[in-house]
């Protein structure tokens, strides 16, 4: 059995009477130590279904394995990156990755032990410099990384990403992913990402999901990328089998399933 | 229903917040960014520091200080002609120069220095106050975390605020057959709504992102109260109680006009039973030095706890 198994999963809100159903049929399995990216127009149900994952939200049908077990409440073996950072602004950096790691790890690592660990991750990003400041003093990249630092700080069985880089600007957005695809080599975490950007899905993923369009939005189709790691973005742009992989991802998003307002 | 009705009710109270917290952070960034010139380069000579510094001073002090000038002036003007019904301000200092200069004199009974009054007065805000804040806090976090407390407590706040001060002063006297204890409910029952209020919306504020944070990391209710609740809603419970304290010194006065004993309000009735208008007019600016620093205190601790950092 897959590490993260999705089955069947469904999820409808009732709002003032009417009930409409973001997601269908869901299902999704990803290995341990995959990164996996979740790809699809705005509004199709993308953070919803990292939601459920995350235990934030419960499926409504089918359900979440993690390792065996069944997901139903939150918890730091899913750890997320929220879309905008979700740092508390009255701690400082350092504080910030310690409020996780304190409780993560009450009972399990001594004082010193934990320091040394929120350092280790604060390093691990490469924000060791702006420990003591304030996640207002700091760049919205210099925030994605210490949100990102937080998650990883918690040991996380499987880190969800919802749209990580997607406030920031192309030069930022390139040095965090080559930083999260560092990451990801040297401690071989389980990744599930959302994505509003093909390249970035294709330069970071082993496989992704392409999803289709609300109400009852579901898996359209999910594309193996079989490409060599470690990957290089500079090669990437003239790679065949990356050039094909992004005509087809395009595909789908624009000719198969293009956005419901530009469809109409 | 009662959300609509919270909805219409709050946005005038949070729009106050906003805008005394707006003031407080732009007197709190006017003075290191004026400072800033002065203390960025290292080697400056200590010469040019202390003038930009008396510049910054005067900028400050000068105008209200022209203003001030220009209002006794004209106050002595329209007062100094025979039939006035008020003293002119070289009549008020004359007639109240004892007073002044001896705040602390103790004669037994109601005749004391005006220390003695405002630091009754005093005396009975901070008590009346403090538990204001107290309950306001816990009862502003019961009704902004629970939907339940909120349909059924928030139609009756809505209605007790709106009751003037004084009108509560009758009821607590029958009450508590006391003049201490009634003024100090009065003091409590008029700063607790802005308390309740504004605490309620900072808890209902708190971005969900907040929560996530909290449920990823499974903190349980008591860590959550105190490291995300508390935290993420004191810019909101700072701006309640910087309003209630403010409330609360207007009722005072009011208050003690009518319970008698030591304390400024009688004091202000105490003149003007005996024609004393000089004593009333300085009682006035005293009353209005003290609220003015009474806000200042209140708004300071809330900038040192939020440690200048509002929630966004
Ligand atoms: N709590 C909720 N109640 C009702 N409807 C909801 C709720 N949460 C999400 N929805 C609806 O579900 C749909 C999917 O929302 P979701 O946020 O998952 O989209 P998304 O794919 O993440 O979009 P984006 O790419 O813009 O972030 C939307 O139409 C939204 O209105
Ligand atoms: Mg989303």
């Amino acid at each position: 059995m897959a590490y993260l198994d999705i089955s069947k999963v469904g999820i409808s809100f009732a709002r003032a009477g009417i009930r409409t159903e973001v997601l269908r049929e869901v299902d999704l399995q990803v290995e341990r130590g995959e990164y996996v990216s979740i790809i699809g127009h705005s509004g199709c149900g993308k953070s919803t279904l990292l939601n459920i994952v995350a235990g934030l939200l419960r499926a409504t049908a089918g359900g979440i394995l993690l390792d065996g077990k069944e997901v139903n409440a939150p918890g730091p073996d899913r750890a997320v990156v929220f879309q905008n950072h979700s740092l508390l602004p009255w701690l400082t950096v350092r504080e910030n990755v310690g409020l996780a790691v304190d409780k993560v790890f009450r009972g399990r690592k001594s004082r010193a032990e934990r320091r040394d660990w929120i350092e280790e991750n604060l390093r691990l990003v490469n924000m060791m410099h702006a420990a003591e400041k304030r996640p207002a003093e700091i760049s919205g990249g210099m925030k994605q990384r210490v949100g990102i630092a937080r998650a990883l700080a918690m040991e996380p069985k499987v880190l969800l990403l919802d749209e990580p880089f997607g406030a920031l600007d192309a030069l930022t957005r390139a040095h965090l992913q080559d930083q999260v695809m560092e990451i990801h080599a040297r401690l071989g975490n389980t990744i599930l990402m959302i994505t509003h950007d093909v390249d970035e899905a294709v330069l970071l993923s082993d496989r992704i999901v392409m999803m289709t369009n609300g109400p009852s939005a579901t898996i359209g189709h999910i594309l193996p990328i079989p490409l060599p790691r470690p990957r290089n973005r500079l090669e990437l742009v003239e790679d065949a089998a990356s050039v094909h992989a992004r005509a087809a991802v395009l595909e789908f998003l624009y000719a198969r399933h293009a956005a419901p307002a530009l469809a109409a | 229903m009662s959300m609509t009705a919270t909805k219409a009710a709050l946005p005038p109270l949070r729009r106050t917040a906003e805008a005394t917290t707006r003031r407080g952070s732009g007197h709190a960034g006017t003075l290191p960014r004026m400072a800033q010139p002065a203390a960025a380069p290292k080697r400056t000579p200590i010469g040019p520091k202390l003038a930009s510094l008396a510049g910054s001073l005067a900028t400050r002090i000068l105008p209200p200080l022209v203003v001030i000038a220009l209002l006794l002036l004209l106050w002595q003007l329209l007062c100094s002609r025979p039939g006035a019904g008020l003293p002119p301000p070289t009549k008020v200092l004359t007639d109240t120069w004892d007073l002044i200069v001896d705040p602390f004199f103790d004669n037994g009974g109601i005749d004391k220095g005006l220390f003695w009054h405002i630091s009754a007065s005093l005396q009975r805000v901070a008590i009346g106050f403090s538990l204001a804040a107290v309950v306001g806090v816990a009862l502003g976090t019961l009704v902004g975390q629970s939907t339940w407390a909120m349909r059924g407590l928030d139609p009756l706040f809505q209605v007790l605020r709106t009751v003037p001060p004084l009108a509560w002063l009758p009821l607590s006297l029958a009450a508590f057959r006391d003049g201490q204890p009634s003024a100090i409910f009065v003091i409590f029952i008029t700063s607790i709504w802005p308390i309740i209020i504004n605490t309620a919306v900072g808890i209902r504020n708190i971005p969900q992102d907040y929560r996530n944070v909290s449920a990823v990391l499974r903190l349980n209710g008591f860590e959550f109260f105190y490291k995300i609740m508390v935290p993420s809603a004191a810019p909101y419970i700072f701006t309640g109680l910087r309003i209630g304290i403010g409330l609360s010194w207007l009722a005072i006065v009011a208050a003690e006009m009518l319970i008698g004993g030591v304390g400024i309000g009688f004091f202000i009735w105490d003149a003007w039973n005996s024609s004393k208008m000089s004593e009333i007019i300085l009682a006035l600016i005293y009353v209005g030095l003290i609220g003015f620093l009474l806000d200042r205190v209140v708004a300071l601790a809330g900038n040192l706890v939020t440690r200048g950092t509002s929630a966004h």
